[in-house]
């Protein structure tokens, strides 16, 4: 069993859904830059052989019995690794986009600054990683949205790539946004006045497979995502305006 | 006028006569059944006791008894999408949680069966 070992345990998860083609270069990476981290792969209900492939390449296995989407796999392992006591953990996409190089930046920061985020981030740097046309718009847009209600500018709010310490898992246990969680777990640490950091990392084009997030589901995306973000910043107003005991209270994943 | 709430109350009696044979199949659950048949209930209600359906219609400044059926219909049937919608997603939370607990025993029982062996 893989249970959380010194004060600096690190776990690396990996959500994946249909990734065969990628999912056992992506654990023989990490466990290549990461010897002796213990990489935990959560099969979101596979229809392939995304799971036998990762257990065959070295990680521990979170079967989830239905699909469930992004949100309800990412928190099914942060509740897993806030249960075995884990006190850093680094969430890495299992379609080989992310770069497993980048893992000990994210942690080393993750351990220096004392936040509770760190987001690997393509465009922290001027000559970082470029995403697509659409996407790029996106980001954008959400840059600017999400500047007054951070309070501090995000580079790159979609990333994936990021780590959190032990009490951004706590919330994250217990509140998680389920579907396109990104930018909305951003709001649901900032409401709780916990900090972030990003990195530069790069990134990969997609080994296989196709983005969940096509041109036609982009506005519903845009939507969906900008919802979620005022609900949240309305729910912990209204909780801080309650008092700051209730301030702190965990809800349900949104 | 007539032959239109003729209609409606006929629509309304099939309504309830499914909604009752569902909930004694089993298909419907009683208290999920309560919505519709109170739904079925209204519009027969309106249907055959024309003197409230003209008070109604008469209070509320809508142009035409007809419409005043209909409007009543779509809105009582909103009210009951809406409460399904929240019975709805709780659910789906639950059943989120549920799945992830599986998720996560099944791992603790293969882990320990791993220390066993």
């Amino acid at each position: 069993m893989t249970r959380a070992t010194g004060p600096d345990s690190v776990l690396v998860i990996v959500p994946a859904f249909n990734e065969e083609g990628a999912i056992a270069g992506v654990v023989g990476s990490i466990r290549r830059e990461m010897p002796g981290v213990p990489v935990l792969v959560i099969d979101d209900c596979s229809k392939d052989g995304t799971l036998n492939l990762a257990r065959a390449a070295g990680a521990e296995i979170l079967a989830l019995p239905h699909h469930l989407g992004l949100g309800g796999c990412v928190q099914a392992g942060y509740k897993l690794a806030h249960e075995l006591g884990f006190e850093y953990v680094i969430r890495v996409d299992g379609d080989g986009q992310h770069d497993a190089r980048d893992i000990p930046r994210i942690l080393e920061r993750l351990k220096s600054s004392g936040c509770e985020m760190v987001i690997g981030s393509r465009f922290v740097m001027e000559n970082g990683s470029r995403a697509g046309v659409l996407r790029s718009l996106g980001i954008r847009f959400f840059r600017a949205v999400l500047r007054p209600i951070l309070g501090q500018p995000v580079h790159d709010p979609t990333s994936g790539f990021v780590g959190v310490n032990r009490r951004a898992l706590a919330v994250f246990s217990r509140s998680f946004p389920l579907e396109y969680p990104e930018i909305e777990a951003l709001v649901v640490l900032q409401r709780r006045r916990f900090r972030f950091e990003e990195v530069p990392v790069k990134m990969h084009p997609r080994v296989t497979g196709r983005s969940s997030i096509t041109a036609a589901k982009s506005l519903y995306y845009i939507f969906h995502v900008l919802l979620g973000v005022f609900v949240n910043v309305l729910k912990y107003d209204r909780r801080q305006r309650r008092g700051p005991s209730r301030a702190s209270d965990g809800g349900k994943g949104g | 006028m007539d032959r239109l709430l003729n209609v409606t109350t006929v629509l309304s009696v099939l309504l309830l006569v499914m909604v009752l044979v569902s909930v004694r199949r089993a298909h419907i659950r009683v208290e999920y059944s309560v919505s519709w048949l109170l739904a079925c209930a209204v519009m027969l209600i309106l249907s055959r006791a024309r003197p409230v359906l003209e008070f109604v219609t008469a209070h509320t400044g809508i142009p035409d008894t007809p419409l005043t059926l209909f409007l009543t219909a779509g809105s009582v049937f909103l009210i009951m999408f809406f409460r399904f919608s929240i019975i709805i997603s709780h659910l789906r939370d639950d059943n989120i949680a549920l799945a992830q607990r599986v998720a996560i025993l099944e791992y603790h029982i293969r882990s320990l069966q791993g220390n066993e062996n």
